[in-house]
């Protein structure tokens, strides 16, 4: 037993007392959470995490200027046209592009990686598939007469900027062809090799991707754009915060990505920590089920928008990670409107209350997920509410959990959040402002839907704005709905998400866009 | 606790009994899988979350929804679901993870290492301590000694891991650097060692790797030692009791009357008998570590069962729980049927 004891003490002294291993000069190793990733195939990734893999390994058509939105601009395509009809779309292909296979990147590729995506129709599946694109017509509607042109025709006539944002999206990233079709298994696109192995002609290709543990990027030294900088790039999941900050202070990760409040007010004192700030899509808001009642009148509708200290929120428990935000279309969006309406005034509040013939309040239970800042976020308000009678309950569980609930619209009230699906401003406002059918059987159960929110009027506005072909006008057009929808919705739209990812000053280039496939690899450097 | 075995005659060999188990254990052993497949599935069928979320997430269009539902077979009835998947299982077929998109058998195979390194090395550091301390509490009963291994092995039972591991990182890692931080291997050594057993401990001194040992062991010295905390101050707890009752038989006075030293009398005859009830103990606190301690896995970035089992779980992907839910069961079935071996070995009466 003694010599057992030595022994073990001796190991344990061996083992104190050596210097970390920095990471490698030319990896970059970041920690993230990345446990959302579900596929890797741009037909089928829709989770945030998954989406800036994806982003960094393949190309679409067209992207968009990640300074100003407004602006869209070639990246596999050099030009892009509509015909008159509004309808028949013409991409021409820029020449000398390769795959990372070396595979030379053609139309018939572009078509091949639409028309799978459409026929596929995973989750990401409607982005194309709205457009009036189907398995029965795919091929025919999505076709490429050579190897430099690529013709897509759409159902009915949309706002052209429509259709070229959500090309810019994850599942318009085109896939080698050949590549691909050597791994197609029971005609399924090659979809099951694909989520978890890359065919793209982006700056990086997969190594790796181990779910819930880590994925490795290596640089594709086909790339046509300026070659990554870092060899590699190592992402771990780290799920606790705290434990990414003990990482990034120590020099054992490069990039921490998911710090909170309390861990970046702590690193704002610290002189060779760079925080980087980028505004994403997210919003949280506070949906009310008209089925109740009492949340049905539009006088309580007001009145809580009244009753939420927004400022105090941001500054108490979200510095950093969210800004105040009141409208539908975040900010980066096509005609978002930046203004604020709302601040927390008791006095005005109660006036609206007794004004809808509830001056004594009323109780209502409201559903949250478990987790920060959520919870934190739903007990300020439940302390707000309280002020001018309100009795609000909260009834905490797991996302997915709150998600089903939301969706059998069982709910009083809920506390969300909602990332655009692609760059246009139609994502928000289809969800936000459209209910086409408010029965159980519906087939579009938008975030109206699921609050019951029947909206006849402001259905028709927001289906016109999609199909406004002036940019201009179109911009306009989504201003007033958020006006709108700003007075009279069951929303209470809060706040706009900020990502933020730290790293010492001696790292540089890591480029963080609008939304998260815009979250790009190749420049960083250290 | 070898010594204390050794004070008893060794079994000359082991009978052919021992090594296998009878029908009637056989049949007991498949009923308790049964029933702990029946339960797992009926609660993951009935836990308000809805599993075609899990698949197709919240934003997918309604076709894509009912299509994924009619593929995951969740419009059939339950009685009939769980007969196919019974059915599959037979047939050594656990699906496919909705999260991970790997199958199952595969995800675990992978996880499931991860867990048996950490709680391996949790529990040799358990028992060489607990086991030891408890003894020496008993034997000092009431003592300054016996007070102090009480005071750590209450605070071992009382202290969440959480924030012991947390506090652990930020002295030992951050300030002293003396162990590494959260993760199973540095960076720079991912890969480097081929997966063997999966245990990274074991693959890298296969290979004769030492660099790759070396850095695996100081990840993994801290989130083990943590958890052998825990696992010492339950072994501490239980020894100590038990060797209290121990201490007061007759046998213990006469090895005393008749000159015996007191160590020989503590460490070779009470601790000795105290064996059986030990292994139980000893197996119980490993099969716990085992089923993967999700708190400390998380906060070591340590990919293993607990955080896959519970992950799975909170996002309904309920191929990947049952089938964490067989190993655990089979783990504890497993120990236990090893520790009623160990039995006969060490207690002679029990042959």
């Amino acid at each position: 037993m003694r010599k057992l004891v030595t022994l073990f003490a001796a190991v344990l002294v061996a083992a104190a007392g050596i210097a970390q291993a920095a990471t490698p000069k030319d990896t970059v190793v970041m920690a993230k959470q990345i446990d959302d990733i579900i596929s890797l195939d741009p037909a089928e990734s829709f989770e945030f995490s998954g989406s800036e893999v994806v982003g960094n390994m393949y190309e679409r058509l067209i992207d968009y200027d990640l300074k100003d939105v407004s602006k869209l601009k070639g990246q596999l395509a050099e030009s892009w046209s509509v015909a008159a009809d509004g309808k028949t779309y013409t991409f021409k292909m820029r020449k000398g592009i390769k795959f990372a296979s070396g595979n030379p990147v053609t139309a018939q590729d572009a078509a091949y990686s639409l028309q799978r995506a459409v026929i596929m129709n995973k989750t990401p599946g409607f982005i194309l598939t709205q457009f009036g694109l189907g398995k029965e017509n795919a091929k025919e509607k999505i076709r490429a007469p050579d190897e430099q042109t690529l013709v897509v025709e759409t159902g009915e006539q949309v706002a052209p900027t429509f259709f070229y944002y959500c090309l810019t999206a994850v599942i318009g990233g085109i896939v080698d062809m050949k590549t691909v079709q050597a791994h197609e298994k029971d005609g399924d696109f090659g979809n099951e090799w694909l989520k978890t192995n890359s065919a793209g002609s982006g700056p990086f290709k997969l190594v790796s991707w181990k779910a819930n543990d880590s994925y490795v990027l290596e640089r594709n030294d086909n790339y046509h754009g300026t070659k990554a900088l870092a060899r590699r790039v190592v992402v771990r999941h780290v799920a606790e915060p705290a434990s990414q900050r003990l990482l990034l202070e120590k020099g054992d990760v490069d990039i921490a990505r998911n710090l909170t409040k309390d861990q970046l007010d702590a690193l704002r004192g610290n002189p060779s920590i760079e925080l980087q700030e980028a505004p994403k899509g997210s919003i949280l808001y506070i949906a009310m089920n008209q089925k109740n009642p009492n949340l049905a009148k539009p006088a309580v509708r007001e009145a809580l928008k009244w009753l939420v200290d927004y400022d105090g929120i941001e500054k108490n428990i979200l510095r950093g990670t969210f800004v105040v935000h009141q409208a539908f279309l975040p900010k980066g969006f096509l005609g978002a409107l930046e203004d604020r309406p709302y601040k927390f005034d008791i006095e005005r509040a109660k006036e609206l209350l007794t004004k809808a013939g509830l001056p004594n309040g009323f109780s209502v239970t409201m559903d949250v997920q478990n987790i920060s800042p959520y919870t934190d976020i739903a007990q300020a308000v439940q302390a707000s509410f309280a002020k001018a009678g309100i009795k609000l309950e909260l009834i905490p569980g797991d996302g997915k959990q709150v998600i089903t609930k939301y969706r059998a619209r069982n709910h009083d009230m809920i506390l969300l959040s909602w990332g655009p699906d692609y760059q246009d401003p139609h994502s928000n406002a289809e969800t936000f402002a459209m209910n086409v059918d408010n029965t159980d059987q519906t087939k579009s159960k938008t975030l109206a839907w699921r609050n019951s929110w029947d909206i006849p009027e402001m259905t028709k506005q927001t289906a016109a704005a999609v199909k406004e072909p002036d940019a201009k006008k179109r911009e306009q057009m989504y201003r007033a709905l958020q006006k709108e929808h700003q007075k009279i919705s069951p929303f209470i739209i809060m706040f706009q998400e900020i990502e933020v990812a730290a790293y010492p000053k001696t790292v540089s280039g890591f480029v963080m866009g609008p939304s998260f496939e815009n979250d790009l690899y190749a420049g960083i450097q250290k | 606790m070898t010594d204390g075995a050794g004070a008893r005659p060794r079994p000359r060999r082991a009978p052919a009994r021992l090594l296998w188990l009878t029908g009637r254990e056989l049949g007991s052993v498949a009923l308790t899988f049964l029933g702990l497949l029946l339960v797992t599935f009926f609660i993951g069928r009935v836990v308000p979350i809805d599993p075609v979320l899990a698949a197709v997430g919240d934003r997918a269009p309604a076709e894509v929804y009912q299509r994924v539902k009619v593929e995951l077979g969740l419009d059939l009835p339950l009685y009939r679901q769980f007969w196919l998947y019974l059915v599959k299982v037979l047939h050594g077929d656990f699906g496919k993870s909705v999260l991970t998109a790997n199958l199952v058998l595969a995800d675990i195979r992978r996880v499931f290492p991860a867990t048996l390194e950490l709680a391996t090395v949790a529990t040799i550091l358990g028992v060489l301590t607990g086991i030891p301390l408890g003894v020496v509490a008993a034997a000092r009963r009431g003592r300054g000694l016996d007070h102090v291994v009480r005071v750590v092995s209450l605070l071992g039972y009382s202290v969440p891991v959480f924030w012991l591991g947390l506090v652990g990182l930020l002295v030992l890692y951050a300030r002293l650097g003396w162990v590494a931080g959260p993760g199973r291997l540095d960076v720079a050594f991912d890969d480097v060692v081929a997966p063997v057993t999966g245990v990274i401990l074991i693959d890298a001194a296969l290979r004769g790797e030492w660099e790759v040992f070396r850095s695996a062991f100081q990840h993994v010295i801290l989130p083990a030692s943590i958890l052998g905390y825990f696992s010492m101050a339950y072994l501490c707890r239980m020894t100590r009791s038990f060797m209290l009752s121990e201490l007061r038989h007759e046998y213990v006075t006469t090895a005393r009357v008749k000159g015996m030293t007191e160590r020989r009398v503590v460490w070779r005859h009470a601790l000795g008998n105290v064996l059986v009830p030990l292994i139980t103990v000893v197996a119980l606190s490993y099969a716990n570590l085992l089923e993967g301690s999700v708190l400390t896995e998380t906060v070591f970035a340590w990919p293993g069962l607990g955080q896959y089992i519970t992950s799975s779980l909170l996002n309904a992907d309920m191929n990947a729980v049952l089938g964490g839910t067989i190993v655990v069961g089979a783990i504890f079935i497993g120990l236990n049927v090893l520790s009623d071996l160990l039995y006969r070995v060490v207690d002679p009466r029990a042959r």
